[in-house]
């Protein structure tokens, strides 16, 4: 039954940006002060106060369309959204409606579950944020004005997927391109980054789309995937039952997993539109655009390409290692150090991202600095330590913030390369153990690794492991 | 010399000179207002106690020798401009307990200037009328004549100047809020040029229509004035960045060979022929001046007034959202949810004309309607700020009536908006085409009640109007006639 319909999904993201002030005034957009601490005559929307555009967001803004391929306008306008809620002090929201910033974009989304394909992105604007509602058990209705005016971009996408796991793969895209960007803080459950579906089955073949739902609270990827889930499922039941699908809010409720309606509230709104007259067009000069241009950072799609073709790491190294700007810049700066771009991927996708996750610690927290790590690698290649010894000179270096030579030093950690030294230890162990050298040389080749233990407990693990299999076969080849 | 008579060019040399002082001067003021406010209903708030505290501080520093353009001058503000510490309604009862945090720009560029800030005056309610009715506070009344309204909606303004309640006001226009209340009360008022002085901190009513400007007693006091309030503001967006020029210091330059156009849309059967007597008597002075006086057409004047009402009401609806009992103001609440107290608020907390203009600007940006009359209105708008910009190639100023009529009776046209609204036919094209424009004394009508001559200048061509003014001033006595109370 499923197979004969196609389900279209178009998705709206809110994108909470990181400035340091609100879109409109000079407030604070901090999170977590006291209620109403961070407000001014602009956000409170007393009588009288003007908005002042932050330029601030219009870079973002700038820098969010280039990076999701598309167009600049050169002039866009600020227009007023009408509607009252308590959380709204102005009775409007300023928005931008006709002529947003950003128009006709696109990502390219691939996975192994589909085909690669590209989602157009209808318009990006800016606009304010609302205030919060705070529903006090005896106080009534509060209103917290400190997140009324701070800067949003709405993202929309076009009805271009056709399943959950498109929806996903495009939001993760844009998610990693917008925190890549440093416009965003990415915190989903805080909403910074949000997401309403709009969501639409149609029988296959059918040009026209259905009627779609819109589904708002959505905080988390595996929500919006289990949303999506459950309501393209409604809604073919629904047709199949000869139902018909209404236009409409759902709101999914995660403890249930089911999409409910939000009957009456925020349907059939007239939000009259119309441009704000105290902010004037927004012009963007060619100049401005070539400045955000120069200045934006190399993409994670740019960098895993890169890493392949430049660095000739495997596809997923380089899936890992670009997905997040931070790693991305560890990983980068240990390779300018150590130039061994396929040692460098192993160590931090191995010890690196191990001993953060366990210690909890931010990749820009990590004690063994990229200079620190290099300062390892490098004495794996000149064979000065065995890659376990590394690991144990990793720890070290994790405690302490030595440098991996002091270190190797201090515990003599240096591995034994020394022909005659070895030689000696060698001679002992074969003296040691006359039983398993009879057969080892009666053709039982496996005593080998036996003799290799032997040789590395001896020497503390400090022995070249090369240069001891070297040793060890001529040494037992020689008939006493 | 009679408080009546005072301006603030010569109260300035006075007390420069140290022969009055600031304190003296309040007092006057005050104890003016004290014996007519009964009679005249300005003052929606007063605060003599911060006035006197302003007064002395003048004195300080005049007689330190630090004063500034303004010090120790008393001002009158229209009750729409910010006040910090005190109430703030805009002619509403939906504000009649709202005590502004902040001060807006113009006020504070006042106050910087040593400015004695003697009270609000009464208005419209938010702007919206042309007689000074619609206001909370009751009507204000023609010191002419106190059964004829004073104009409006900066009613107050123009009144509290003509009685000698004050050396000077600041007021604002939409539509011809200053211009027309100043002809009716025989002082001068000036509406500056879109983006000239800020309006932070001034309630809005139609935001892409209103500027702040003066009403003073004479053209040089105006011009004093509006140099102490113009300039770029961080906090306006729409304010413009380009110098203030010395007003002052141009007003002689006369009107010799300048070319002046008499539009002819503006010189049409309704106006009054005591009006029409005195523009005519006005041109001749001009002629008179070494003026050339020429006919010019602005061939949208027509559609303004219904073009104004679509985009000011429009503005208005939206402005006037967050009067909603949440955060500040009136809140009517009897029970019931959140729409209930909006419902209630709203409909106790605005007067009639207010909720007319809120629901014909809704219609107007209603889905549906939006394109055949807000867009419309946008369109026409550019087609009568493009009648202007050609009149101005042709000629340096245009001169015309303020309003058809003297001021006419209270109640009069109450139960008639239409005609109501058909007194600012003349005020409002310059409101559209975002252009400058001032009202002077020209003459009186039979019943003894002033007449106002327009001028109507290039956009930021308020020096060369103010120097027209000036040149008309001085060849007339119009402006030193007061009325009796
Ligand atoms: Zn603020």
């Amino acid at each position: 039954m499923k197979t004969r319909y196609e389900t279209v999904i178009g998705l709206e993201v809110h994108v909470q940006l990181t400035t340091a002030t609100k879109i409109f005034c000079g407030c604070s957009t901090a999170f977590g002060q006291s209620p109403n601490s961070q407000t001014c005559p602009v956000c409170l929307g007393l009588p009288g106060a003007l908005p002042v555009l932050n330029r601030e967001v219009v870079n973002a803004a700038i820098k969010t369309g280039l990076a999701t391929n598309c167009r600049i306008a050169p002039y866009s306008i600020f227009a007023r959204k009408n509607y009252f809620y308590p959380d709204l002090p102005k009775g409007y929201q300023i928005s931008q409606f006709e002529l947003p910033i950003c128009e006709q974009g696109w990502l390219d989304i691939s996975s192994e579950e589909f085909a690669a394909k590209r989602i157009g992105i209808t318009r990006i604007h800016m606009e304010e944020d609302a205030g919060k509602l705070l529903h006090a058990a005896n106080a009534g209705s509060l209103v917290d004005l400190n997140r009324a005016c701070t800067p949003l971009l709405e993202v929309v996408s076009e009805p271009d997927m056709r399943s959950a796991a498109e929806a996903i793969a495009y939001l993760k895209q844009l998610h990693q391109i917008v925190v890549y960007l440093g416009v965003c803080d990415g915190n989903m459950e805080e909403g910074s980054f949000r997401c309403d579906a709009n969501v639409s089955v149609r029988p296959v073949g059918q040009a026209e789309l259905g009627t779609r739902a819109e589904l708002k609270n959505l905080n988390s990827f595996r929500f919006i995937k289990q949303a999506i889930d459950y309501e393209v499922e409604r809604q073919i039941e629904l047709i199949e039952e000869g139902g018909k699908v209404v236009q409409e809010t759902r709101l999914f409720d995660p403890d249930a997993g089911v999409t409910r309606s939000m009957r009456g509230k925020e349907q059939a709104h007239d939000y009259r539109y119309f441009p704000d007259p105290d902010l004037l067009p927004l012009e963007v000069s060619e100049g401005w655009i070539a400045e955000v241009r120069a200045a934006l950072p190399e993409l994670p799609d740019q960098k895993r390409r890169r890493y392949e073709e430049q660095l000739g790491l495997p596809a997923y190294d380089a899936a890992v290692l670009s997905a997040e700007r931070p790693l991305a810049e560890y990983f980068e700066a240990l390779v300018v150090r150590h130039n061994n771009p396929k040692l460098c991927s192993n160590w931090v996708m191995g010890e690196v991202l191990g001993a953060i996750r366990e210690n909890n610690v931010a990749i820009d927290d990590c004690p063994v600095t990229p200079e620190l790590l290099a300062g390892i690698l490098k004495r794996i290649e000149d064979n000065s330590i065995s890659g376990k010894i590394a690991k144990t000179v990793f720890s070290a270096i994790w405690q302490t913030g030595k440098s991996a030579d002091e270190v190797i030093a201090e515990r003599g950690l240096k591995q034994v390369s020394d022909s005659a030294a070895l030689a000696a230890i060698i001679a002992e162990v074969i003296a040691a153990n006359p039983t398993e050298v009879a057969e080892y040389r009666g053709g039982k080749e496996k005593l080998m690794g036996f003799f290799v233990g032997q040789v590395m407990k001896e020497s503390k693990g400090k022995a070249n492991p090369g240069l001891v299999n070297q040793l060890l076969k001529e040494h037992l080849q020689q008939k006493t | 010399m009679s408080v009546l008579q005072l301006t603030i060019s010569g109260l300035r040399e006075e007390l420069q000179a140290q022969r009055t002082s600031a304190v003296a001067v309040t007092r006057r003021c005050i104890e003016r207002i004290d014996n007519t406010d009964d009679q005249l209903n300005t003052f929606v708030s007063r605060c003599d106690d911060s006035a006197f505290q302003d007064a002395t501080a003048a004195d300080v520093r005049l007689s330190a020798g630090k004063a500034a353009t303004l010090t120790g001058i008393p001002l009158g503000l229209k009750d729409i401009f910010s006040t910090k510490g005190l109430r703030t309604t805009c002619g509403s009862k939906i504000l009649a307990n709202y005590v502004p945090v902040y001060d807006a720009t113009v006020v504070e560029r006042l106050r910087e200037q040593g400015a004695v800030i003697v009270g609000k005056l009464n208005m419209d309610e938010f702007a919206m009328g042309s007689s000074n009715e619609s206001s909370a506070a009751g009507v204000c009344r023609n010191p002419w004549d106190t059964n004829h309204v004073p104009g409006g909606s900066s009613g107050g303004s123009a009144v509290a100047v003509a009685a000698g309640q004050v050396v000077a006001a600041l007021g604002t226009d939409t539509g011809g809020s200053i211009r027309q209340p100043a002809a009716h009360c025989g002082v001068v008022g000036l509406k500056p040029t879109y983006g000239r002085v800020s309006r932070y901190g001034v309630i809005a009513y139609a935001s892409s229509l209103d500027q702040v400007g003066p009403i003073t007693r004479t053209v040089e006091d105006c011009a004093l004035l509006l140099e102490a309030i113009a300039g770029y503001d961080p906090c306006d967006s729409t304010s413009v960045d380009c110098p203030v020029p010395d007003y002052q210091a141009s007003l002689r330059d006369g009107v010799a060979g300048k070319k002046i156009g008499l539009p002819q849309e503006y010189f049409i059967a309704g106006l009054d022929p005591a009006v029409k007597a005195a523009v005519d008597a006005a041109v001749e002075v001009y002629r008179g001046l070494g003026a050339e006086l020429v006919p010019v057409s602005l061939p949208h004047t027509d559609y303004s007034v219904a073009c104004y009402y679509l985009i000011a009401t429009a503005e208005a609806s939206s402005n006037l959202a967050r009067y909603d009992g949440v955060r500040f103001g009136v809140r009517h609440c009897t029970g019931g949810g959140l729409i209930d107290m909006y419902q209630q608020t709203r409909s106790a907390g605005f007067g009639a004309e207010v909720k007319r203009r809120i629901m014909l600007g809704t219609y107007a940006l209603s889905s549906g309607y939006y394109d055949a009359y807000y867009l419309k209105a946008q369109k026409v708008r550019t087609l009568i700020r493009q009648d202007f910009l050609k009149a101005f190639e042709q000629v340096d100023l245009l001169l015309t009536p303020v309003a058809p009529t003297a001021a006419f009776k209270i109640g009069e046209k109450m139960d008639d908006p239409l005609q109501m609204y058909l007194s600012d036919i003349f005020t409002i094209p310059a409101n559209l085409a975002g252009t400058c424009a001032m009202s002077i004394p020209c003459g009186f009508d039979a019943a003894g009640l002033p007449i106002g001559l327009q001028l109507i200048g290039k956009p930021f061509g308020e020096e060369e109007m103010l120097q027209a003014a000036w040149a008309f001033e001085q060849a007339t006595d119009w402006h030193t006639c007061r009325p009796t109370l």
